[in-house]
């Protein structure tokens, strides 16, 4: 696997610990719970090599 | 188990769900097999990674159906399918495949050359994920695809695709986009890897012709055409010449630009002594101002405004009411492919290639390209490829 490609899974990895940080401590806002987890999903399907 | 928590939970649950049946057609879609019934013709079916690295085992591991004739002669290389958005390229491959015996010379015939984008599809653009063909026995079904190949196979994209070896600047996209990424080389990219296993394929089997099908929007000046480099010219005018004159078809040719990198009919000529040509059929389907983009546009071409565009002098190729059915695309590609062997074998007739039971262009209007599709369930099983 090229080191481009492993720099870019990191970075995907990060995205999505921070989203799901935002999203465990989010307390109110539904609006902003739905949206953490729709942005989450196709960095995650990314991650997991999901085909 | 406080409300927070369980709103939470249900959120989650709710769009993985939603997310999983999104996905469930994308996946059908990307795993649905298209049957091929070899016919008499088709001598032995190999793999495109038997001439270049890092394929084996990958969706893009493309089948060559190799079509021997008895005598030897000269080689030609056929493609469809570089851009699985183009399908006539594909269909005329598969009645070449199913029906055609080669009596002098040797076809290598890849029907699915791009073989990840005929599993991808542009959501986008609302492209349907199937259409069908009509036979006598029933329908067959097949993948609509997109022109490049899913990221799910080369991921990331750059920013800007630098072609190799010319280091020209191209989009982003073209990275993914088999008809950019000629030459190819051994370790780079994964469709550049497609490309150079091919080149090596020509290289290796001292092919004399390839020919690489493809369909263009009416809007756009390069279609109905024959795109070919300088070397391959002459066969190219008269192949288009000869098809007007005896089947009554437009077929122009089209240079292929000198300084326009990554394109098979510029690099194939260019890294190996095949003859390369490029066949571009109309296809109002690829049209941006259309009406939606429905499996019945793909397959009549019927498109009111196009109509419009057509009676403002706005299209480079003639389009009235009955369109520009699939028949007629497929019609073209299948008269075109063998008036060029007809002329190379002219000129080279110890390199000639001669074959029988492919169907030219007025015999496939006539009877519908669904009437050379056999039936796979009542054909040898050791026959049927799935691609």
């Amino acid at each position: 696997m090229p080191v481009i490609t492993i720099l870019y899974y990191l970075i995907t990895a990060f995205i999505v610990a921070l989203l799901a940080w935002n999203f465990g401590r989010e307390k109110k806002s539904v609006n902003d719970m739905i949206l953490y987890l729709l942005v989450i999903v196709p960095l995650l399907l990314r991650i997991l090599r999901v085909k | 188990m406080n409300k927070e928590r369980i709103i939470k939970i249900v959120l989650i649950a709710v769009i993985g769900m939603i997310a999983a049946l999104g996905a469930i057609p994308l996946y059908r879609h990307r795993h649905f097999p298209m049957p091929f019934v070899a016919g008499p013709g088709v001598t032995r079916v190999v793999k495109l990674s038997n001439y270049g690295p890092g394929l084996k085992g990958k969706i893009v591991d493309a089948d060559i159906f190799v079509m021997e004739g008895k005598e030897p002669g000269g080689k030609a290389f056929l493609m469809a399918d570089t851009h699985a958005n183009e399908p006539a390229g594909l269909l005329a491959m598969m009645i070449l495949i199913e029906n055609a015996v080669v009596e002098k010379g040797t076809l290598y015939v890849v029907p699915t050359f791009n073989a990840s984008a005929s599993r991808n599809t542009k959501p986008g653009d609302g492209y349907p994920l199937y259409f069908d063909i009509p036979t006598d026995w029933g329908q067959v079904r097949f993948r609509m695809g997109n022109r490049d190949a899913s990221p799910l196979e080369q991921w990331p994209d750059p920013d800007v695709y630098i072609h190799y070896p010319d280091k020209q600047m191209l989009s982003y996209l073209d990275v993914r986009n088999t008809n950019r990424t000629w030459p190819g080389r051994p370790d780079g990219p994964l469709m550049e890897r497609v490309t150079y296993a091919a080149m090596e394929m020509m290289r290796q089997e001292k092919i004399d012709l390839a020919v690489d099908f493809h369909g263009a929007e009416t809007m756009f000046p390069v279609t109905n055409c024959i795109v070919a480099p300088q070397k391959s010219a002459k066969i190219a005018t008269m192949a288009s010449m000869t098809v007007k004159a005896m089947e009554g078809f437009d077929n122009h040719v089209e240079p292929s630009p000198g300084n326009f990198h990554g394109l098979s009919h510029r690099e194939i000529g260019d890294f190996s002594d095949t003859l390369p040509f490029l066949l571009e059929a109309p296809i109002p389907f690829l049209d941006q101002p259309t009406g939606p983009k429905t499996v019945k546009l793909l397959l009549d071409g019927e498109d009111p405004f196009l109509l419009s565009l057509s009676a403002a002098k706005k299209l480079f190729v003639p389009y009235d009411e009955t369109g520009w059915p699939m028949d007629k695309r497929i019609g073209q590609h299948a008269s075109v492919a063998l008036e060029i062997l007809k002329q190379f074998s002219k000129k080279n007739p110890e390199r000639a290639i001669k074959l029988s039971g492919f169907p030219r262009y007025a015999e496939i209007v006539r009877n519908g390209v669904g009437t050379y599709y056999h039936d796979p369930a009542k054909a040898d099983p050791k026959s049927v490829h799935y691609e």
